[in-house]
């Protein structure tokens, strides 16, 4: 049964329906939840007795650091079941994930060196955390590189799911990376097994930036794959229609 | 058994003719050090504390710039074709490739460093860890490069390309490789640590990258 449901969606025209239909939802998601999420973080949440005003980072950067892996992940397991079960929309997901992530990625990395500077003295520091993700920004451009300089489509897409789930090695180490080596980055306060280390009343507006997150990165998500595939059904067009040897003649 | 050697010696015959890349990448290697020292500067005390890691480094990047030559010729006379069609397990074929680049180049650079490590004053003791750290990582480098290079087989100009690949997943081999060359100079305990993850990437990369490997080439040949 599940496999029908997965290829149910496999129907460019039935996506494109759901799609149209569930971009408005999920930018109108991410946008209330940033606004009511930026809210709390800004004027109705404590200042930390320890970092004062400057944890108020800590609501953009933990979320867009969970977002580059989140998106890492969705990335390699879309390649996956676009690998096993050829599925013809999971190799655009998977393309389309990419620069999302790379750029969650690079907010991380952006605010964690803003939040570093007053913090740790430093703007950046090459320890376990930071290098990995670091490394996890240069793995989306490789993967995005490939799919460039691949001319075929089908074959750009197969050698850059191979490349994905290579790459996935990495993740394992930047989540675990703050516990196995000595780290200046702070350990997980949220997922732990006794529990979040964090007062409630920094979670609320934390978890409603998560949200509002993972909203975008659903809105932009959906909105990235129906151009793509609007632009290959134009490809397809074009060369049926025969207008490309007509260019040629122009020129 | 004798078809995967016969690939290894036909490589590593390609690799030392015209036209082979062996002597030019230990060439690069030399003179990257070379440059790295004319950048430092006449400061010998300086130098060896730094040597290992540029050592480590210039390997790397020696290794980095002979990876397209691994599959390009192959694919480009159409032997590669022969090679896939004709192997009974490719990721055996793909391991030999990379078997032979790592003796024409890992092996080649490793023997080439004790003449290197004297420009870089590294004392007599300090040597050995460095060999040995090269020795256990150079494997892994041309393991996980070929991967890269059968990933862009089919491209015309890969090189930058497998550059950008491969560079990230080359990390953890060169933290470990240089970390291990220098806790060994020093003496510091950590030395085994670093050498036993070292030789654990490596063999990681032993498993995986030739079947990532053969899946990439046969996608490229279709």
């Amino acid at each position: 049964m599940s496999a029908t449901s997965i290829f149910e969606f496999a129907n460019p025209v039935r996506f494109e329906r759901i799609a149209a239909r569930a971009f408005p939802l999920a930018l109108i998601a991410a946008l209330v939840s940033a606004a009511i999420g930026l809210y709390f973080a800004l004027f109705n949440s404590p200042a930390d007795y320890q970092q004062g005003e400057t944890v108020r980072i800590m609501y953009v950067h933990v979320p867009a650091a969970w977002m580059a892996l989140f998106c890492y992940s969705a990335m390699a397991v879309s390649s996956a079941a676009g690998f096993i079960w050829k599925h013809p929309l999971a190799d655009v997901a998977a393309k389309e994930s990419a620069p999302i992530g790379a750029a969650f990625t690079f907010l991380a990395l952006f605010t964690g060196s803003l939040w570093g500077k007053p913090m740790w003295g430093a703007w950046w520091a090459w320890d376990a955390r930071l290098t990995s993700v670091l490394i996890l920004f240069f793995l989306y451009l490789g993967y995005m590189a490939l799919w460039r300089a691949v001319p075929d489509k089908t074959r750009a897409a197969k050698l850059a799911a191979i490349l994905a789930i290579v790459g996935f090695v990495n993740i394992p180490i930047i989540k675990f990376s703050v516990d196995w080596w000595n780290s200046l980055h702070q350990p997980a306060s949220i997922l732990r097994a006794d529990g979040p280390s964090v007062h409630p009343a920094m979670l609320t507006p934390l978890f409603l930036l998560i949200g509002a997150y993972s909203f975008a990165y659903i809105a932009l998500l959906l909105s990235a794959m129906r151009n793509e595939l609007i632009a290959r059904r134009l490809a397809r067009y074009e060369l049926a229609s025969g207008e490309a040897p007509a260019r040629v003649v122009e020129r | 058994m004798n078809a995967l050697l016969a690939i290894i010696a036909r490589d590593i015959r390609l690799a030392f003719r015209a036209g082979g890349g062996a002597l030019q990448a230990v060439s690069f290697f030399a003179l990257t050090i070379v440059l790295f020292a004319l950048a430092v500067g006449p400061n010998l005390e300086l130098m060896s504390e730094i040597a290992a890691p540029v050592l480590w480094t210039a390997a790397l990047l020696a290794t980095l710039i002979s990876l397209e030559q691994i599959y390009r010729a192959d694919r480009e006379d159409g032997s590669l074709d022969v090679l896939v069609e004709t192997s009974s397990l490719l990721a055996l074929t793909a391991l030999a490739k990379a078997t032979a680049h790592w003796i024409s180049t890992g092996l080649l650079l490793t023997a080439a460093t004790p003449v290197l490590a004297l420009l870089l004053n590294i004392e007599g003791a300090a040597l050995w860890p460095l060999i040995l750290s090269l020795l256990i990582g150079a494997p892994g480098l041309s393991l996980i490069g070929s991967f890269a290079a059968a990933l862009t087989a089919a491209l015309p100009r890969a090189g930058l390309l497998i550059a950008i690949i491969v560079s990230p997943l080359y990390a953890p081999i060169l933290i470990f490789g240089a970390g291990a060359a220098s806790a060994g100079a020093a003496g510091d305990p950590q030395y085994s640590a670093n050498l036993a993850l070292l030789g654990a990437s490596s063999l990681f990369a032993a498993i995986f990258s030739p079947l990532a490997s053969a899946a990439a080439l046969r996608f490229n040949l279709d």
